[in-house]
């Protein structure tokens, strides 16, 4: 594939206009909540408005006999019922595997964070089913809630789950023959830094809220579930097979346009079972659309680790060892990916761009009367981002040292490089792109801003840090022995018309990345036919085949290479057919432009030709191969792919309130090769906006007794435009990657993995300039906690 | 939403008698009152709503030299047509996004009194005058603690009169979230004395800093108040700031208002 194509118009490197938009922007996008299935009833939940308790009665006859009801649920109703199964096990430090809780579709008995769901009422009209859903009986008897981490694993702190021997989920040593090794580091260190440090609790909030239409056919047995979600495949899967034991063949789930979803989607929701159950047992499809305040506290959460980071630097500053110790808050269920996200997502991620040869990562994954918490944007990339490049930048102010400088000296430069956490980076270059960043972020002029900003009265600030992630999720034999319960390879079916038109049906699904654009960019490349002539299919496991869906920034580099994969035999087929049409060997055939040409003369036949002849097969080799195009691949990658990259922030303090305001941002990223520059550049620009949304603005707060304080935008800060500065983001640095066909990383969560702790040191630069002892603050920076900070 | 019958009466006389009804509720702009139905909340029988009354919209000058807004003019109207007032103006300019302005009404906003919103503070730092159907109050017996006024049940504000001091400003620090005032300082210089009303900071909602008056009334600079500050008790505290905080950015807001009064 061609590294680097300027200006070109069409095919890979070209900045097509995602088409997608059109639809999207005009109000005829078909999102789950479009879907109305005739005849449908609408389900309304009633939900715990406590953090912690024991259901001791519920009464639903007047609920039952309410205008409209068809039926109310409870947990009794799903006690044959299998639970909302987690889709990854983690073994801990001592060889035992995580404590693994029950999930009930509806609470059993307890109760275990506001918002769960205890009772269920389907009725002819949504706000039938929300008057009948009032007007259960139901009696709590309120139990002690654990929502500090810390707290929840004393003896004698009120258990989430009465089955299980504690609220500890597992403990986690990363590597645990290394943790000797690293004690040692320690004691022969010249220096030690130590940070400890939150990372915020975050709600994904996508613009769409959640929603599912179950559908049952009585006459086929069949039931549909159209649903909000990033991977439908999965959904089938595990809601067939573990909850509702309704074979593949007998379900089709749909994922229509998807409105955002930045991980809150993966996961296999209560909702989406109840309502395919529900409308079996009703013979009625059942309709729920989640409201804003719902997906508060039913929504999984991101986030939430509180950490002790320690780094061990020898006389001449080099790192020689780091060990973190980290609780990571799974809420009260295990989410379906939950227990992968502070242990692989992020234990192997620590060495980051350095050559720091020992590293030992603890965590211990807690349980907490709370929502949920599970992937999101980055997901244990970001954790181990932050604290790392925070504790970085600690030891440099520590030791009067630049920070860039310090980072510098450290950076791995050699590649292949195998880290001390099991993952070897195939490519790099950790110096272009800080090159790159000093470069476009223009640091030479940072000195005069700063003289600026200060007679202005303000303090300015400069935070810089690099970051590293592993994308590209992932070689499955390798996930199945760290735990997944689930293969992460990706498929593509490529169906080529009689007349020439394409249509692919990934098992990718976009929701919101444009792979309606991109994708027929790549294949428009390898066959030289215009763009318009690919289609993409996605989001239907009825027409697609089996995909493993969108998330961990994996759509290009893995169902872009399964597509591919795909093509290649298309391709291969086709010159078959042309050689047999022009009577030469396929060997010498050549694709180039669209048209096939027999090497080394004039003759050719157009790509309608061929397609044609495979579809109208009087003039074909039919003894040799089959009639018709179409092929099917599946692609398991055999590493990660790691992008990487360099950030700059600059912020504005104004001394007397504490706000913060950024006043520029700069990314250089290396994402390998680039298919669609623009839509790289849009991934970036919301990644960044994110994460300056961790980073100044959002934080979930829960009070000592559960109850969410942040439960609706009154309360809970997302980033809007006029918090965002212009950015300057360049990805001009490419080390393709060494092992997929298009040698492309990916881009979709670099913006909110790289931003936070650029952001944060930008601050503390911000406040030390203006003579005030500042080493941390814990995010989010608000005006009020970065006053709190200046006052010592 | 529960459900509610509806009325839009065109005169302020229809409107009050559809008031007397059991559990009516009169509906302004909305922007508060339907999201507070939404989350059923609120259970009104009727819905009253005064949308369709013209006399109770606009801008004019009365004969005493006062700018008077009817209590159904929109933010949006009050941002564009209260130049008369340039600090009025600047404020209903700055509440929530263009949606917001366009329906919600400065008598909905009085008769909410919510404690983190503009209006109060400028009525009160204005000692404007509240007219309802039946009587005028003077903001500094209309305000009454959160959420809490003199009005009495059914009670429609039809206008509110402004008299327009020599000069005047209004800082607005935002709650990160909502966007409402965390605090925000309303700094009026009139010819016979200062007034400063402060919103968002007390649990006891709009109030009046008596002590920065003083100090201003005499000398109307920010220096003036360089050493006063409000007493954190009473002042609210939450997860966007501590009572301290709210305490200290009084002061702020308060010098940067009179920094900037026009
Ligand atoms: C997103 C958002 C952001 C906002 N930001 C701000 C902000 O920054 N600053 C701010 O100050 N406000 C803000 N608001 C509130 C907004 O200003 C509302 O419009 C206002 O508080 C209520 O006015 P309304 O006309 O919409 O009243 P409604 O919502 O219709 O009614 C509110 C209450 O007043 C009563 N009422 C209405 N009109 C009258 C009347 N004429 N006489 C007597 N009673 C009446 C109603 O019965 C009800 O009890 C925001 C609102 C939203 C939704």
């Amino acid at each position: 594939m061609p590294k680097d194509i300027d200006a070109k118009e069409s095919g890979i490197g070209a900045a097509t206009k995602r088409r997608e938009d059109i639809r999207f922007l005009t109000g005829t996008g078909n999102y789950t909540d479009d879907i109305n299935v005739n005849g449908q009833a609408y389900v309304a939940f009633l939900r715990s408005d406590v953090a912690h308790g024991r259901i001791t009665s519920i009464d639903t006859a007047a609920a039952s006999a309410m205008p409209g009801v068809l039926r109310v649920f409870t947990g009794a109703d799903f006690e044959g019922v299998g639970g909302l199964p987690c889709g990854w096990q983690v073994t801990d430090r001592h060889g035992q595997v995580m404590q693994e809780p029950g999930h009930p579709v509806l609470a059993q008995g307890k109760v275990r964070h506001v918002g769960d769901p205890i009772a269920a009422v389907v009725a002819e009209t949504a706000e039938q089913a929300r008057d009948a859903a009032e007007a259960i009986d139901l009696e709590i008897e309120e139990l002690p809630a654990v929502i500090d981490m810390k707290a929840a694993l004393q003896d004698g702190a009120p258990k989430v789950h009465d089955d299980l021997t504690s609220n500890l989920c597992y403990d986690w040593g990363f590597v645990e023959e290394n943790k000797d090794a690293v004690a040692k580091a320690f004691d022969a260190a010249a220096h030690v830094t130590t940070l400890e440090l939150v990372n915020n609790r975050l709600v994904a909030n996508p613009m769409e809220p959640r929603v599912a239409v179950g559908d049952f056919n009585r006459a086929t047995g069949e039931s549909t579930l159209y649903t909000t979600s990033q991977n439908p495949h999965v959904i089938r899967l595990l809601m067939g097979a573990f909850v509702l034991g309704i074979p593949e063949h007998k379900l089709r789930v749909v994922a229509p346009d998807v409105g955002g979803g930045f991980g809150s989607k993966i996961f296999h929701y209560a909702e989406e079972a109840f309502c395919t159950f529900a409308a079996k047992a009703l013979n009625r499809a059942v309709k729920w659309t989640s409201t804003r305040s719902e997906a508060f506290m039913s929504d999984a959460h991101g986030r939430d680790h509180v950490t002790k980071i320690e780094l061990a630097l020898d006389g001449d500053n080099n790192f020689t060892a780091l060990r973190t110790e980290t609780y990571a808050n799974m809420g009260a269920y295990l989410s379906t990916f939950a227990p992968s996200v502070p242990t692989w997502l992020h234990g192997t991620l620590m060495a980051g761009n350095y050559r720091t040869p020992l590293i030992y990562v603890n965590v211990k994954a807690v349980f907490t009367n709370t929502v949920p918490v599970d992937a999101y944007r980055g997901a244990g990339r970001p954790e181990a981002t932050f604290q790392l490049e925070r504790v970085i930048d600690k030891a440099a102010r520590e030791l009067g040292v630049d920070p860039i400088a310090l980072r510098r000296q450290n950076f791995i430069t050699e590649f292949p490089y195998a880290t001390p956490v099991a993952v070897e980076y195939d490519t790099g270059d950790y110096v272009a792109t800080m090159d790159k960043l000093e470069e476009i972020a223009d640091l030479a002029g940072f000195a005069a801003r700063r003289a600026e900003s200060e007679k202005a009265g303000k303090l300015r600030g400069l935070g810089v840090n690099c970051y590293i992630e592993a994308c590209g999720i992932a070689p499955s034999n390798l996930v199945g022995q760290l735990g997944a319960r689930a293969g992460l390879y990706e498929s593509a079916t490529v169906r080529v018309n009689a007349t020439g038109g394409i249509v692919v049906m990934t098992g990718s699904h976009s929701h919101g990345q444009g792979h309606e654009t991109s994708f027929p960019q790549v294949i428009a490349e390898m066959i030289g036919i215009p763009e318009h002539m690919v289609e993409i299919e996605h989001g239907d496991t009825a027409n697609t085949p089996m995909g493993m869906g969108t998330y961990g920034s994996r759509s290009l580099a893995v169902g872009g290479s399964a597509m591919v994969k795909a093509t290649e035999k298309i391709i291969a087929k086709a010159k078959k057919i042309a050689a047999h049409l022009m009577e030469a060997s396929d060997a010498d055939i050549e694709l180039k432009d669209g048209k096939f040409s027999v090497a080394g003369t004039d003759k050719s036949v157009a790509w309608g030709d061929v397609t044609l002849a495979a579809y109208v097969p009087h003039n074909y080799p039919l003894e040799e191969i089959e009639p018709g195009l179409e092929e099917t691949a599946f692609y398991d990658p055999s590493n990660f792919t790691y992008p990487a990259g360099a950030y700059a922030c600059e912020v504005e303090v104004d001394p007397e309130t504490g706000k913060v305001t950024i006043e520029r941002f700069a990314a250089a990223d290396d994402f390998g090769n680039i298919v669609n520059p623009m839509i790289v550049d849009g991934q970036v620009h919301g990644g960044i906006g994110q994460g300056i949304g961790q980073a100044l603005l959002e934080g979930c707060v829960y009070d000592e007794n559960g109850q969410l304080l942040s439960a609706s935008f009154m309360d809970y800060a997302m980033p809007r435009a006029d918090d965002l500065p212009f950015y300057q983001v360049d990805h001009s640095c490419q080390t393709p990657c060494t092992h997929n066909p298009l040698g492309v990383k990916g881009c979709g969560e670099a913006g909110a993995i790289g931003s936070p702790p650029a952001v944060v040191n930008a601050v503390v630069d911000a406040l030390r300039s203006g003579g005030k002892d500042v080493m941390h603050i814990d995010m989010p920076l608000t005006p009020a906690r970065v006053w709190a900070a200046m006052q010592g | 939403m529960y459900e509610f019958e509806f009325a839009r009466p065109a005169t302020v006389a229809d409107a009050v008698q559809a008031l007397t009804a059991e559990e009516a509720q009169a509906l302004g702009g909305g922007q508060t009152l339907i999201p507070t139905l939404k989350q059923r909340l609120a259970s009104p029988s009727v819905l009253v709503s005064l949308s369709g009354i013209a006399e109770i919209k606009g801008i004019c000058q009365t004969d005493e030299g006062l700018l008077a807004i009817g209590g159904g003019t929109t933010h949006a109207e009050v941002a564009e047509g209260a130049g008369a007032y340039p600090a009025l103006a600047a404020l209903a300019g700055q509440i929530g996004d263009p949606a917001v302005r366009n329906r919600g009404t400065i008598g909905g906003s009085l008769a909410n009194n919510d404690p983190a919103a503009c209006y109060p503070a400028a009525a009160l730092a204005s000692n404007a005058v509240i007219v309802t159907h039946a009587r005028e109050i003077a903001a500094d017996d209309y305000f009454q603690g959160m959420f809490t006024t003199a009005l009495e049940e059914g009670e429609i504000i039809t206008e509110v009169r402004f008299a327009v001091p020599e000069a005047a400003n209004y800082q607005k620090f935002l709650q990160p979230a909502s966007r409402f005032a965390m605090v925000g300082v309303f700094v009026a210089k009139y010819f016979d004395g200062v007034r400063v009303a402060v919103t968002g900071a007390s649990e006891e909602g709009v109030f009046r800093w008596r002590e920065a008056e003083a100090a201003l009334s005499a000398n109307f600079s920010p220096d003036a108040i360089a050493g006063l500050s409000v007493a954190q008790e009473g002042m609210i505290g939450d997860i966007h700031g501590t009572k301290a905080y709210r305490a200290h950015l009084v002061g702020v807001m308060t010098k940067r208002a009179v920094s900037a009064a026009r």
